[in-house]
């Protein structure tokens, strides 16, 4: 079996600091990290590896600093890294990252092995837009299954994967064919330490370093600003909200869902002849 | 030499994500509470620390000296005591990687480099500490047995660990009458003292070690009759080295704090660190740090190559490394004021933990004779 895990280096949220005029991060000397929802994807990669056999591939296109994110996931256990680094990719926007990655992942197929899943975090912590899981499903026409809280169950025979995705209201279990990429959720397993041994033989590892070209990018205007519609138009911090929150405790003797729920009534005039129509409605 | 390669830099940022992860949130309750954190020292094992210069066919990870200073120090920046700890279990896991058999190797070691089992080193007696050589625990020969009598004092993890290297008397008064035997615990005889109450190194327990007819396996003899105080000796080249990297990382840990600390204070309407009288102290305590770090890792690469003033050269290196690690995590707490004493900000407990590495593995004093025992035996 073959893995692609996606992950991306993103400065450290804990010690990032905005600046007050512009509203845009200030990147300069804050420490990078692998974006916290990648590391759970490349858990859940690696465990099912261990379990079923096969190698983890981790992919990440960035500036050639990038190389610190794939060694630490080496460290963590991954068995071949892939950083895609050119300057043609500066400036990408989700869409120019997804036909990148995407474009990378098929050419990572070529090389080493076609792969049975691709695995991403649920969204990065710099951008926030969950977009790019989806994108590199689209391009490479891949089952998409997003919002993963578990893997609950792998199939090699079947080659099937069973999924808990967390919804709305609840929690929907999936069943996918392979191949399929996931998008994984924070806090959904806990994240192995590198060993010593995985400490060395990310040291020694080589980095595979693609540029565009080799990649295997043919139209460069799909690349970095020029292949990127997003335009970023305004920067603001929200303003904090006036109203103060109201602290309600249960009343001598009362209870404290009661003394809820008259507040919100006092709050809402029309809400409880509404709720009561909602109810005669069913 | 004078730059690690890059094996060294993973090592030492895979320890310190370690540290950092798993020790230093928790050590000043640790300390508080004197917990022993066994299951954060088998989590480091696990990942390849629990026989750090052990030979791998027994679950060692067969790395240098300097690789285990890097590690040593890397740990103790989350708690020196957790860290120095470690490094006891690691040296006596050598000794007995080094001077056993294949059979007693391959009955103790690989339970001990996964830290299954623990180790503790028993040297030091009630009225021979410096004066090892002078120890007076004795072993009778009994048929294909020793029978042990006497006692141990200040062991770390006494009680808490299940193998006991022991250096015994098995022969006549000075050094050549001392042997090494592993014992392990539950043995009948063995037992131990109250844990002792000390200014630091909290996190691990301290008792006396007692030996009533206590009946050891002759199997259990590290090398010959009479081997024991080379092996002892042998033993400590590199536990000197390990506490002094120990005290490397703590002090290091507490002039990170102090930065952090002189960043945020202010005082007279500018921050602490703006005061030229105290940016002068800092750069003071980073150069003396620097400088003792860099000598121990010559040291370390002295008894990873063997040369014939290894033994020398580590006691340098303990001796200076500990007196600066202490001199800089003192000068931390004072430049935090008030707060450096109290136990939230974990300056005090570096401090604490810290002055205790003049002490142990051969007083400061011990290290300077062994120097000039070395420097003027040269000359004759």
């Amino acid at each position: 079996m073959h893995i692609v895990v996606c992950i991306k280096q993103v400065p450290d949220s804990a010690q990032i600091r905005v600046h007050p005029v512009t509203n845009t991060i200030m990147r300069q000397g804050v420490p990078t990290i692998i974006n916290p929802y990648d590391l759970f994807a490349l858990e859940e990669a690696m465990r099912l590896r261990d379990k079923f056999g096969g190698e983890v591939t981790v992919l990440t296109m960035g500036p050639p600093s990038a190389e610190d994110s794939l060694r630490k996931a080496l460290t963590y256990g991954a068995d071949r890294a892939v950083l895609l680094t050119d300057r043609f990719f500066a400036g990408s926007d989700t869409l120019a990252t997804s036909f990148a990655l995407a474009t990378a992942i098929t050419k990572i197929g070529e090389t080493y092995g076609v792969p049975d899943l691709v695995f991403t975090g649920k969204q990065t912590i710099d951008g926030d837009t969950a977009q790019v899981g989806p994108g590199i499903a689209k391009r490479l026409g891949l089952i998409q299954v997003t919002y993963v809280a578990k893997v609950a169950d792998f199939d090699p025979a079947a080659r099937t994967i069973t999924l808990e995705r967390r919804a709305e209201g609840g929690t929907q279990v999936l069943k996918s064919k392979l191949p399929c990429l996931v998008a994984m959720l924070e806090a959904t397993n806990e994240i192995r330490r590198g060993s010593m041994e995985n400490a060395l033989r990310a040291a020694r590892a080589e980095v595979v370093k693609w540029s565009a070209k080799d990649a295997g990018v043919q139209d460069m205007s799909k690349c970095g600003l020029k292949g990127s519609p997003t335009i970023v138009k305004r920067v603001f911090a929200p303003s904090a909200r006036a109203e103060k929150a109201k602290f309600i405790e249960a009343p001598e003797g009362g209870n404290l869902a009661d003394a809820l729920i008259a507040e919100v009534f006092a709050r809402q005039p029309n809400l409880e002849a509404d709720l009561t129509a909602l109810a005669r409605g069913f | 030499m004078f730059t690690l390669t890059e094996d060294q830099i993973a090592i030492r940022e895979m320890a310190r994500d370690f540290a950092n992860a798993e020790i230093a949130p928790f050590a000043v309750e640790w300390d508080e509470k004197k917990h022993f954190p066994v299951d954060t020292l088998r989590a480091a094992a696990a990942l390849g620390m629990g026989g750090i210069y052990v030979q791998d066919d027994v679950g060692g990870s067969g790395l240098s000296r300097l690789d285990a200073a890097l590690i040593f120090e890397a740990l103790a920046t989350g708690c020196p005591g957790t860290a120095a700890f470690l490094s006891i279990h690691n040296m006596a896991t050598w000794m007995i990687d080094r001077f056993g058999d294949d059979d007693q190797r391959n009955s103790w070691v690989p339970r001990l480099t996964t830290m299954e089992h623990i180790a503790s080193y028993c040297l030091t007696e009630p009225g021979a500490g410096s004066d090892a050589a002078a120890l007076k625990t004795k072993a009778v020969r009994d048929g294909d047995y020793y029978v042990v009598d006497g006692q141990k004092q200040f062991i770390s993890g006494a009680g808490a660990s299940d193998i006991y290297v022991v250096m015994v008397r098995t022969g006549g008064e000075g050094p050549k009458g001392i042997s090494t035997l592993v014992i392990e615990a539950g043995t009948p005889g063995l037992s131990f003292g109250a844990n002792e109450k000390k200014m630091g190194w909290n996190v691990q327990p301290t008792r006396a070690v007692i030996f009533e007819g206590v009946r050891v396996p002759v199997a259990n003899r590290l090398g010959a009759e009479g081997d024991g105080f080379k092996i002892a000796m042998a033993g400590l080249d590199g536990g000197r080295l390990n506490i002094g990297a120990c005290s490397l990382g703590g002090a290091q840990a507490a002039l990170d704090k102090t930065l952090a600390y002189m960043r945020e204070r202010k005082a007279f309407g500018q921050r602490l660190d703006a005061f030229q009288a105290l940016q002068f102290r800092l750069a003071d305590m980073a150069t003396e740090l620097e400088v003792a770090r860099t000598f121990l890792w010559r040291a370390a690469a002295a008894l990873d190559a063997k040369t014939p003033d290894a033994t020398k050269l580590c006691a340098m290196a303990k001796r200076f490394a500990t007196d600066a690690g202490f001199n800089v995590a003192n000068e931390a707490l004072q430049l935090h004021g008030g707060y450096g004493y109290l136990a939230d900000y974990g300056v005090e407990k570096i401090v604490r933990d810290l002055r205790v590495h003049q002490i142990l593995e051969g007083t400061n004093e011990i290290m300077r004779l062994i120097i000039s025992r070395a420097l003027i035996a040269q000359g004759n």
